[in-house]
């Protein structure tokens, strides 16, 4: 039986299908989960994925926080299933308090749309367990609200228990300490912005994205081989 | 004689960043009105602004439901505070 992996689906989100092409690849199985209906279906795994969930009205997340899904979403969680936010759905996160900091307009007021340098800097997480510390990998990034911002005692929390999974290698968007991704206190629940199911094949650029995503069907409980 | 009846309130809350938190859009323009002429602009910040009518018991308890409302969504407290601004419209 393969793993299967939930893709929340918003008004407005927009990579709800190359996240379910990605983890088919990958072996996987990838079903929707609209963000109407209070439940997870069961699913192994959890994508909250990137768009503009709710038009991104008041704040990118603000309103997506609020739908029946993410209380399901919050439960899958709590009780250690693999949660991760990509791009808009790390918005999303932050704002339902599932992860800490927030993301605020990129310095410079550029919408960024470009390949992004990573760097692994924890591979205690769902996200990037079969990966080593010091990896670089080639993951395209597309955002406006990208610069993750913390009060000095969460970056303190943060970077002291190894939470910041990935950084930036050139910062394209003025996040605090070049994070480009994080996971929560239980290791589970990752977000970030930079897209992997975008980087899965030497077609699109970069096959970068494959380790993530491995990482995070692993830790669903049934990996498969790439 | 109309004491004791809920009251309706005219809302007007404004969301701005955080002190310290870099406001790109706040720089830009301050950036830009010398163009047009306007020498002498400092300290621009950007911010929202939204205004609503509310139904409470008193003043009080208005501004405690919409400080509690700024709080858990009309603001996202890691960024951004909120000034409240409360008048009395008439009684509901």
């Amino acid at each position: 039986m393969s793993t299967r992996v939930g893709v929340v689906l918003f008004p407005g989100s927009n990579c709800e299908l190359d996240v379910i092409e990605a983890v088919c690849s990958l072996g996987a199985e990838g079903e929707i989960l609209w963000h109407g209906d209070a439940t997870t279906n069961g699913v192994d795994a959890v994508v909250v994925p990137g768009g503009f969930a709710h038009g991104d009205y008041l704040r990118p997340g603000a309103i997506a926080r609020f739908s029946p899904v993410m209380e399901a979403v919050a439960e899958h969680a709590r009780s250690g299933g693999p949660v991760v936010g990509i791009c808009n759905g790390f918005q999303v996160l932050t704002e339902a308090g599932m992860l800490p900091g927030a993301l605020q307009k990129n310095r410079g007021l550029k919408f960024v749309c470009s390949t992004s340098r990573l760097r692994v800097e924890s591979t205690d997480s769902v996200l990037t367990s079969q990966l080593s510390v010091g990896d670089e990998l080639v993951v395209p990034i597309n955002h406006f609200e990208g610069n993750f911002t913390c009060s000095p005692e969460t970056l303190a929390e943060l970077t002291g228990d190894d939470r910041v999974v990935l950084r930036y290698i050139d910062n394209p968007n003025g996040s605090v300490d070049d994070i480009a991704g994080i996971c929560s206190e239980d290791r589970n629940v990752v977000g970030l912005m930079p897209h992997p199911e975008r980087a899965t094949s030497e077609l699109l650029g970069s096959s970068d994205g494959r380790g993530l995503l491995q990482s995070m069907l692993v830790a669903a409980g049934a990996a498969t081989v790439a | 004689m109309w004491d004791d009846g809920p009251m309706r309130f005219d809302v007007h809350v404004e969301v701005r960043l955080r002190d310290g938190v870099a406001d790109p859009q706040g720089a830009t323009i301050e950036r830009s009105l010398p163009a047009l002429g306007f020498d002498g602009v400092t300290g621009v910040r950007v911010g929202k602004s939204m205004r609503f009518t509310l139904e409470a018991a008193d003043e009080a308890a208005a501004r405690s439901e919409v400080s509690d409302m700024c709080a858990r969504f009309l603001t996202n407290p890691v960024i951004e505070d909120a000034d409240i601004h409360i008048g009395a419209v008439a009684p509901a």
